[in-house]
């Protein structure tokens, strides 16, 4: 057995979803192999040689891999299948994007998002925004399988593996990258903070996020969001936890003025502690919570934040 | 030009899902079913391009039981001019949804096709890339805007660091996100309309589909459930909590 990792990076280092993929990939059996595709990304592929349990980091570098366009992505993997057993990326916005395709030009039905690995064929996932899991089994020559990168640890440094150079694969021409408008934050990234400070509807303007993003600052956390705050334009929609927006397990979730709708529960509901500040008594964020307090939030976040 | 657009029949978002005792599956009878949310979405794009002067036909497809006939009115309810079912009772995964749909395609020579980015009950996110795949057309996945000009069309996709703008090549493929629009309700006559309108029954055997599942699911069961939380009457409880008991801060 053999195992491809897609990594996700931005030329320079690894995105955090790539570190937990190699781990999944380490379960599931075999040699691990991650291929580094992209323009000027050499320092990325360095990094992913580092990676504890890697056997190989593949190095493609092309203009037309500018933007990780799936379709000139899919073209140069799919010729690289024969060769493994199993192609795994992190379940993030690039590998689901990515490999179903992959797995469309292969014949192969993707397991999507998966939060267990069974056996090299047999997998956990989480179906219905997370209120069941489900165990299912492949009987597909090759596994493609996207990974819930909250549910497995990070792979650690310390791996020493060679770096190859891997021809580039055609440029298809479909599709054409015209650039990104990333939101700036100092911040740490919502799917790697360790802690994460999420506001909802009950925050009720743009503005009023400023006791949240005084609160996050003191305790070094991201800055989460609800849909409904999303929607209302308080914040920009990457900042979105739930089913639809980024899926989070960190260390501490405290959720403030948000109800708790199934969409968002199941974007958190694996955090490690969860706290909820809510004024409605009968919100079902309390459910879920570790810790809560019924009170007006613009009362118990700024003195949450002058106690710590 | 002629859309085409998948709509799927799921259950409510707003239901709370249970688990079959025996852990086969989840309990179907007697659960509100809707549209997929994401669907919606698709079929308010196609409309609001039809009214806009760009289309000129939407072809709604639901592929499922004969229950999704139900699926496909609301869908012409809300603006399709004709619906395709493909009937099956077999559980269809994605890769078996992007065939049938390659075969639809080749049959309509549609010029996008409009699907929602994932459906909710399966939270696959997978059909739109695959029939791009397969068709060998260009993708733009997880979309909140459209404009198409020609023979191509300026997308902007959600990312998860912010937006991403692409051109791709016409014929494509897009999958919607939550914000490309706000799905208009269905209202009374347009339901009655919609009864008068086309829809095809097809048996994937027809299309020369093969859509035995690929994946075997093993067993379902609900996740753990969190143990009860306490609650705190104060800030300096919840800090104190915080510090000592839980040891987070």
């Amino acid at each position: 057995m053999a195992v491809l990792v897609i990594a996700e990076h931005d030329g320079k280092q690894l995105k955090t979803g790539t570190a937990s993929a190699v781990t999944a990939a380490a379960k599931m059996g075999g040699d691990v192999t991650v291929l580094v595709a992209g323009h000027q990304c050499a320092d990325a592929a360095q990094a992913a040689a580092k990676l504890a349990g890697v056997k190989k980091a593949l190095h493609c570098d092309a203009p037309h891999y500018q933007g990780f366009l799936a379709e000139n992505l899919a073209a140069l993997i799919v010729p690289l299948a024969a060769n493994f057993t199993h192609l795994v990326a992190p379940a993030t916005g690039f590998g689901k994007n990515l490999m179903p395709r992959v797995a469309a030009l292969l014949d192969v039905q993707q397991i999507s998002d998966i939060s267990a690995v069974d056996a090299p064929d047999t997998f956990v996932r989480p179906i219905y925004a997370g209120n069941v899991l489900a165990t299912v089994r492949s009987s597909d020559r090759i596994k493609v399988v996207t990974v819930r990168g909250t549910a497995f640890d990070a792979a650690g440094a310390g791996g020493a593996a060679p770096v190859e150079a891997l021809a580039p694969g055609p440029d298809t021409g479909l599709s054409k990258f015209n650039g990104q408008e990333l939101t700036k934050s100092a911040r740490p990234e919502l799917a790697a903070a360790r802690i994460i400070v999420s506001g909802g509807r009950g925050m009720g303007s743009a503005e009023s996020f400023k006791i949240l993003e005084a609160l996050a600052d003191k305790l070094g956390a991201a800055v989460g969001a609800s849909r409904a705050a999303v929607d209302s334009g308080f914040v920009p929609n990457d900042y979105q936890v739930g089913q639809t927006g980024k899926i989070v397990a960190p260390e501490l979730y405290i959720a403030v003025g948000i109800s708790g709708a199934i969409q968002h529960l199941a974007g958190m509901k694996d955090s490690k502690v969860i706290i909820a500040i809510n004024k409605d008594a009968e919100a079902p964020i309390f459910a879920v919570a570790n810790y809560w307090l019924v009170e007006d939030l613009f009362k118990a976040v700024p003195e949450l934040t002058s106690e710590l | 030009m002629k859309v085409l657009v998948t709509v799927k029949r799921v259950i409510d978002p707003y239901v709370k899902v249970r688990v079959k005792p025996d852990g086969s599956g989840v309990e179907t009878a007697n659960v509100k079913m809707t549209m997929n949310p994401f669907c919606e979405i698709a079929m308010e794009q196609a409309v609001r391009m039809k009214e806009a002067g760009v289309v000129t036909e939407i072809v709604a497809v639901s592929i499922g039981a004969q229950q999704c006939q139900e699926t496909l009115r609301t869908a012409m309810a809300m603006g399709a001019d004709r619906g395709i079912l493909v009937e099956t009772d077999v559980e269809v995964q994605p890769l078996a949804v992007a065939k049938v749909m390659k075969a639809i395609a080749a049959k309509e020579s549609p010029r996008l096709v409009i699907m929602g980015k994932q459906a909710i009950d399966d939270d696959s996110n997978q059909s739109g890339q695959m029939l791009a795949a397969l068709l060998g057309w260009p993708q733009a996945a997880f979309i909140s805007k459209l404009e198409v000009s020609g023979d191509s069309a300026e997308v902007t996709r959600e990312i998860d660091g912010g937006l991403e703008k692409l051109t791709i090549r016409l014929p494509a493929v897009v999958t919607t996100d939550l914000r490309l629009n706000e799905p208009r309700y269905v209202t009374l006559p347009n339901i009655m309309k919609a009864k008068k309108k086309p829809l095809e029954v097809v048996k994937p055997d027809a299309l020369g589909v093969d859509v035995t599942p690929r994946l075997t699911t093993l067993k379902m069961q609900e996740p753990a459930k969190r143990g009860a939380g306490v609650k705190v009457a104060d800030v300096k409880e919840l800090v104190a909590k915080l510090r000592n008991e839980a040891k987070v801060i």
